[in-house]
């Protein structure tokens, strides 16, 4: 028992020592784990400024926005990483982000004007198969064919958001007969992407949504070339995420510093394999091998920011019917 | 009685407190949607369907251990505190290696040339609710066997009474008195269920009320919507408790000596069908659990180092949360009041998410959440446990009070010697299997952690969410078998000494 004791006390110990650190980043758990680029990115900053980079993380972009609402001016983050550009309204609505002044030459498919919010990396949602399988071309192809599609909740997760605009944007008012076309399709709807993801792997079903992305993980860390991105002829909805500084925070330079790292040379060649997103700016030495034969859309997709919110919430309920039934 | 009130007090406090911050926050309560409502509904029928068929199964595997005695029991008995351990993304890994479309069980239909079975929707869902509960309930269920006095037992035997009059007269008062209880705490598992309803689920039609708060929170922010939500699931919880202990019969008030219970059903038919019922809910329980085993066998020796440092923070944060659920539950057990007990199966329906932000809330003007993530976890996971610790102490204080608190009154044994000499040693047993269910618990709870992830401190649930998260599928696999056997082997541990401890 006594030694429960010391234990638990040791718990709260080593937890509370920890020394206030320069720059305070709050991004997404998956950005700053190990299998992350959070790692290489402070250790490369923290060189340069000669500085203490500290991570903060949240489970996954909503909740990253969730918890600056929560904390308000009181935040103790001097940056904020990995909103994306679902959330940039909201984000914006909580009047907490100051420009940032950095310039850069994106390379982006869309074209990039924001004071506040600062890319530094993006992706297409795309369904991943397997080599050698039925490809269907579009939504409406997709939805005729008996293939078993994994999705997920757009309620929790941020692909399935992704999906829900994406079938908004390019069917309009016809979105919801496109679900009711989906429904028989989707064997389930996974609360998060990884779920999904491993159920793919597993066989469970046919088709999953991720990014075009997806394959260059399998090719580069696995040697495994079997698994392919679908081209649809609608196009492909994009994700731009992005980072902001905290105008709040007495650390403006050194934000400022740190955002224009991030979109530096040595930065973005770390991201595409490390989070498995194209890089916003392309590095020097271009993009790794195994991102050169990725599907290229010929169409990308984007809602302008302002607009998400609203768009969102029809095509939630529309969603929601269609497939409750 | 003045520790258990304070007990209860801090309980009802961390519950409560949680959720006045979040609505204090809000400004004011948000009312739910439409959509919100039929989540409530889904919610309600699919929790109640689950508490009921877990029963409904579990009585005739519990009263088969019951009343055999074959090489391999014990294995068995442990083997029914597997399931309700696991992981939830383990154990559905599992099940769909079994009911999945390339499972066993399609295997096998299409050897037959027959149509496969689709393992998503409300059936799914409570196949896996029955997978974890069902032995949950044969646990408890046993516990009551246990508590039948022998002397009843040959009593029965030397009036000849068969099995359909040993069920009325010996094993029904115990039913009575424990199934009421045990249905509460499966229901209000089940109620809060989150990822086994949206995965197995099959669509937005399956959707809980703790996905409705996470809507609430992380897509409108709406913190008013998400306290009346989580108020909403603790009232439900709270309403089936108070039922349940009133149903629950007065059990039985007489007496035994404490002797071996020695049990002289006979019959060949009677032999057959529970060796059958053994074997299937036997098979039902192992097989998943091996064939994860199986699936990640092969990483285990290549596992990242940073899993291994997960598993040790798992578990310490295990064994703390261990220490404090039980010493909570004593507290609250001991006086033997309705009230303490409801209390304490509240906790099951607080959502981990209205919890989390709560303690955010309330911590935050002081400290940094995050630095202290690990001993709100296990501060958290405690209070979790409690509704099992509960379930699994009380009834046994109470007998041992009914059978033996005339004696120790006529002797004023009170306090420290009372709990010593009258109800310390009737309860080892169930103390060890509450302190294993609740380590094991903690082990394999994801928990507050997950809100305040520090990028160099994980619990082992968590370090599996990020392999995953980062495509490494195999070694997750590899870790969840590491969790399985570490939940598995604490349990084991803690319930071994408790049963080893009344020989």
């Amino acid at each position: 028992m006594k030694h429960l004791i010391y234990a638990t006390g040791l718990l709260f110990a080593t937890q509370a020592v920890a020394q206030a650190p320069d720059l305070t980043v709050y991004t997404y758990d998956s950005f700053a784990t190990e299998w992350g680029p959070g790692p290489a990115i402070e250790e490369g900053f923290e060189a340069q400024c000669g500085c203490d980079l500290e991570f903060v993380a949240a489970g996954d972009g909503a909740a990253l926005l969730s918890r600056l609402r929560l904390e308000g001016d009181a935040t103790r983050a001097d940056v904020v990483l990995g909103l994306d550009t679902n959330l940039m309204a909201a984000a914006r609505d909580t009047g907490l982000f100051a420009a940032h002044g950095v310039e850069a030459d994106f390379a982006l498919p869309v074209a990039w004007e924001d004071p506040d919010f600062l890319p530094f990396d993006w992706g297409y949602f795309a369904f991943i198969g397997n080599r050698g399988e039925p490809m269907p071309t579009d939504f409406r192809d997709l939805a005729e064919s008996d293939r078993r599609i994994l999705i997920q909740d757009p309620r929790s997760s941020t692909p399935g958001l992704g999906l829900l605009l994406w079938v908004k944007d390019a069917y309009g008012d016809e979105a919801a007969a496109i679900w009711e076309g989906l429904a028989d399709n989707i064997v389930t709807v996974t609360p998060g992407w990884s779920e999904a993801y491993g159920m793919f792997l597993e066989g469970e079903g046919d088709l999953v949504l991720s990014y075009t992305t997806s394959p260059a993980y399998h090719v580069i860390a696995e040697d495994d070339t079997s698994r392919v991105a679908l081209p649809f002829d609608e196009g492909h909805y994009m994700q731009i995420e992005v980072a902001a500084a905290v105008g709040g925070s007495d650390r403006q330079q050194l934000a400022r510093d740190f955002l224009a790292y991030l979109v530096s040379d040595e930065a973005q060649s770390i991201i595409p394999t490390t989070n498995w997103m194209y890089p916003a700016v392309e590095p020097s030495g271009g993009l790794p091998e195994g991102f050169g034969d990725l599907v290229e859309p010929s169409q990308p997709r984007l809602i302008a920011p302002g607009d998400v919110p609203e768009t969102r919430d029809v095509a939630l309920e529309e969603w929601r019917a269609a497939l409750s039934q | 009685m003045i520790p258990g009130s304070v007990a209860a007090i801090v309980v009802a406090a961390l519950i409560l407190g949680p959720l006045a911050a979040v609505l204090f926050r809000a400004g004011g309560a948000g009312w739910p949607s439409p959509a919100d409502w039929a989540a409530v509904r889904f919610t309600l029928l699919q929790a109640a369907l689950s508490a009921l068929l877990s029963a409904l199964f579990a009585l005739p595997v519990a009263r088969a251990l019951a009343r055999r005695r074959f090489p391999g029991r014990s294995a068995m008995i442990l083997l029914m505190g597997a399931p309700f351990i696991l992981p939830v993304i383990v154990a559905i890994a599992g099940l769909l290696t079994i009911f999945g479309r390339n499972g066993l069980v399609n295997t096998a239909l299409g050897w037959w040339g027959l149509p496969p079975i689709d393992v998503f929707g409300l059936h799914g869902v409570l196949l896996a609710h029955v997978f974890f509960n069902l032995p949950l309930a044969v646990r408890l269920l046993l516990e009551g066997w246990r508590a039948i006095p022998a002397e009843r037992f040959r009593t029965a035997a030397q009036l000849d009474m068969p099995p359909g009059a040993v069920f009325r007269l010996v094993e029904g008062p115990m039913l009575r008195e424990r199934l009421p209880g045990i249905l509460t705490v499966i229901f209000a598992i089940c109620l809060s269920s989150f990822a086994v309803v949206l995965i197995l689920g099959g669509g937005p039609a399956a959707t809980t009320i703790e996905l409705a708060i996470y809507q609430a929170f992380n897509f409108d922010f709406d913190l008013g919507k998400a306290a009346v939500l989580s108020a909403l699931q603790i009232a439900i919880v709270t309403v089936a408790a108070i039922l349940a202990l009133r149903l629950a019969g007065t059990g039985m008030a007489a007496a035994g000596l404490d002797r071996p219970v020695q049990r002289w059903d006979g019959g060949a038919g009677l032999r057959l069908w529970d060796a059958a019922v053994m074997a299937v809910a036997a098979l039902f329980v192992a097989t998943p659990i091996l064939l994860v085993a199986l699936t990640g066998a092969d990483s285990l020796r290549d596992l990242p180092s940073t899993v291994w440092s997960a598993a040790g923070v798992s578990v310490l944060v295990a064994l703390a949360s261990a220490a404090l659920s039980v010493g909570l539950g004593l507290l609250l057990a001991l006086p033997r009041r309705a009230l303490f007990e409801t209390i304490g199966l509240m906790t099951l329906a607080a959502s981990p998410l209205v919890l989390g932000t709560g303690l955010f809330l309330l911590i935050r003007p002081f400290a940094f959440p995050g630095d202290h993530v690990l001993a709100m976890t296990a501060v958290v996971n405690a209070v979790m446990a409690l509704p099992f610790v509960l379930r699994s102490l009380s009834p046994d204080i109470r007998g041992a009070e009914a059978a033996h608190g005339r004696l120790a009154d006529s002797l004023s044994m009170a306090g420290w010697s009372r709990f010593r000499w009258l109800v310390l040693p009737r309860l080892r047993r169930p103390l060890g299997f509450a302190a294993g269910l609740a380590a094991a618990l903690s082990m394999g709870d994801l928990g507050v952690i997950a809100l305040f992830p520090s990028p160099d401190t994980a619990t082992l649930p968590l370090e599996i969410y990020r392999l995953l998260g980062a495509y490494r599928m195999e070694a997750a696999a590899g870790a969840s078998l590491l969790l399985t056997g570490l939940s598995f082997g604490i349990f084991a541990l803690f319930d071994r000494v408790g049963r080893h401890a009344d020989a």
